[in-house]
């Protein structure tokens, strides 16, 4: 399934009021692949995954999702297979209730309407949020709210999930519930993140960015046990990393 | 501006009540938003010295509140913070218009008094019924009525994304007044200057947000055309809601029934 990878070449990105966010990044990944995307804040994650979503165009080198390279031109057919999850579940779910909030990216597929109530009820119940359906967002809790911006993004069937800070805001027990949901998904996903141990359960790879560069890019157990690399980077090792270490020791 | 944080409550309290289940709350949005603005139009359209004929449309807000359990008091303070604009709208009429119309015993009622009480009535009826319908309809079910009623698309959608991110952006509001308020220990309301800062703050925020909202809806597809699923069922329940209020208000405005029960038992006494 050659149309799932997502390939970087060289790419370079500069701010309109002139700030160098990316500047030559270039990788590679391959179908069904889990990579997180850590480091500092400022370090140019936010940028690099606009680029992916094709929200921002790279100002030098190119984007190719699958066959397509990313353009103005090729926008609207690289949106279809990138599902994008926002930071603030209150961008991402404009609608008023949650089932038309899910309904709302197939019907503008322009799917038939069964398939739309099918594919929304379908991610409604991966989530296990069938039962918020007719509920307003500003009455759903912050895991809910997640669940739900999962939700609405799925239902579009996507070949790649990117994702910005999904567990940012949630408390331990959805944080949980939110990885075992992402555990069950067999998209590609891209995740970018400073809950390092969260990366670290999900992603076999991890890209570290280091002002708008690649700082290294390698398997997440190699790149988070490097701590010289992590503290450059303004990371720490994580912290389920540093309990084993204090078992070794004992 | 401690008052910011009630009328946020106020307003989430409003909703809440859409939520409810009653016989009322069951019935289909279009039935009730016809039947409202049934009701709104009837009331409008009586003679300027109507007040007699007016009071026994009274029927309607009552029974509603009574089925649809929705507490009076919290209704009545809503009615009460809007009145002073329909004051302010009949205030001149009792100076402008003097000509006696009533004889009450000793007093005599003149023209501007009786249509002062006639917009105040008129008010009461109208604001209640709209308030009445906000409290028993979900505001999506308002929307997807409305739609439904061929109202252009576009109106219902600015409805659609007002109701959506009114509580998110008040919620947002709301944490810069306390953030404010925390530190400005004596001086309990921002000066002319800070108020001005904080609003354009709150409308930056608001633009930054507007543009991530954008981008997700273009990320799903969103063409400049917003399409929502039809999920209303009208059943024969929702038609006799409908057939029987607005025949009962036909028969009301063309007919007064309080006169008329006054002259039966006029005439009862009379024999």
């Amino acid at each position: 399934m050659s149309h799932h990878i997502i390939d970087l070449q060289n790419v370079h990105y500069r701010y309109p009021d002139g700030t160098q966010a990316l500047s030559g990044i270039s990788f590679r990944i391959i179908h069904g692949e889990s990579v997180g995307i850590v480091g500092a804040n400022g370090a140019g994650k936010s940028t690099l995954l606009l680029q992916i979503s094709g929200t921002l165009l790279p100002t030098d080198g190119s984007v190719r999702i699958g066959e397509i390279v990313l353009s103005k031109k090729t926008v609207k057919e690289i949106r279809k297979k990138i599902g994008f999850v926002f930071q603030d579940p209150d961008d991402q779910i404009f609608m008023p209730t949650v089932y038309e909030d899910v309904a709302f990216g197939p019907l503008h597929l322009g799917w038939t309407l069964e398939n739309v109530e099918q594919s929304a009820i379908k991610a409604l119940e991966k989530v296990n949020c069938l039962a918020l359906k007719d509920r307003p967002p500003h009455k759903l809790s912050m895991g809910q709210k997640r669940a739900v911006s999962i939700a609405s993004v799925i239902a579009m069937d996507p070949d790649i999930l990117v994702m910005d800070e999904p567990s940012s805001n949630l408390d331990p027990r959805s944080r949980r519930q939110l990885i075992q949901l992402l555990k069950t998904f067999d998209h590609s996903k891209i995740i970018a993140s400073h809950d390092l141990d969260m990366v670290l359960e999900l992603c076999e790879r991890t890209i570290i960015l280091g002002e708008g560069r690649i700082a290294a890019d390698g398997t997440t157990q190699e790149l988070f046990s490097d701590e010289k690399l992590l503290e450059e980077n303004g990371l720490e090792k994580p912290l389920s990393l540093q309990y084993q270490r204090l078992r070794v020791a004992k | 501006m401690a008052s910011f944080d009630s009328t946020f409550l106020d307003l989430g309290r409003l909703d809440n009540l859409s939520y409810n289940d009653t016989i009322i709350h069951r019935i289909d949005p279009r039935a009730k938003l016809l039947v409202t603005v049934g009701f709104i139009v009837v009331v409008v359209s009586f003679p300027k010295y109507a007040v007699t004929s007016l009071v026994p449309l009274f029927f309607f807000p009552i029974l509603m509140v009574y089925l649809a359990e929705l507490p009076v008091g919290f209704l009545l303070k809503k009615l009460l913070i809007v009145s002073p604009f329909a004051v302010f709208i009949g205030i001149f009429n009792p100076f402008l218009d003097r000509e006696v119309l009533v004889h009450l015993g000793p007093f005599n009622i003149t023209g501007g008094w009786i249509s002062f009480g006639s917009v105040i009535l008129r008010f009461v009826l109208t604001v209640g019924a709209a308030l009445i319908l906000i409290a028993t309809t979900s505001f999506p079910g308002i929307c997807n009525a409305l739609d439904r009623l061929k109202v252009p698309r576009l109106f219902v959608v600015q409805l659609m994304l007002l109701y959506r991110f009114i509580f998110v952006l008040t919620e947002e509001a709301l944490r810069m007044v306390r953030a404010r308020r925390m530190r400005s220990f004596d001086k309990k309301r921002p000066g002319l200057k800070q108020f001005v800062q904080m609003v354009g703050l709150l409308f930056l925020r608001t633009l930054e947000r507007a543009e991530r909202i954008y981008l997700a809806m273009r990320s799903r597809g969103f063409d400049g055309e917003i399409r929502t699923v039809k999920r209303l069922r009208f059943t024969l329940r929702d038609l006799l809601f409908l057939s029987l209020f607005i025949t009962l208000f036909a028969v009301f405005r063309f007919y007064n029934p309080s006169q008329l029960l006054g002259n039966l038992v006029f005439q009862a006494f009379q024999q």
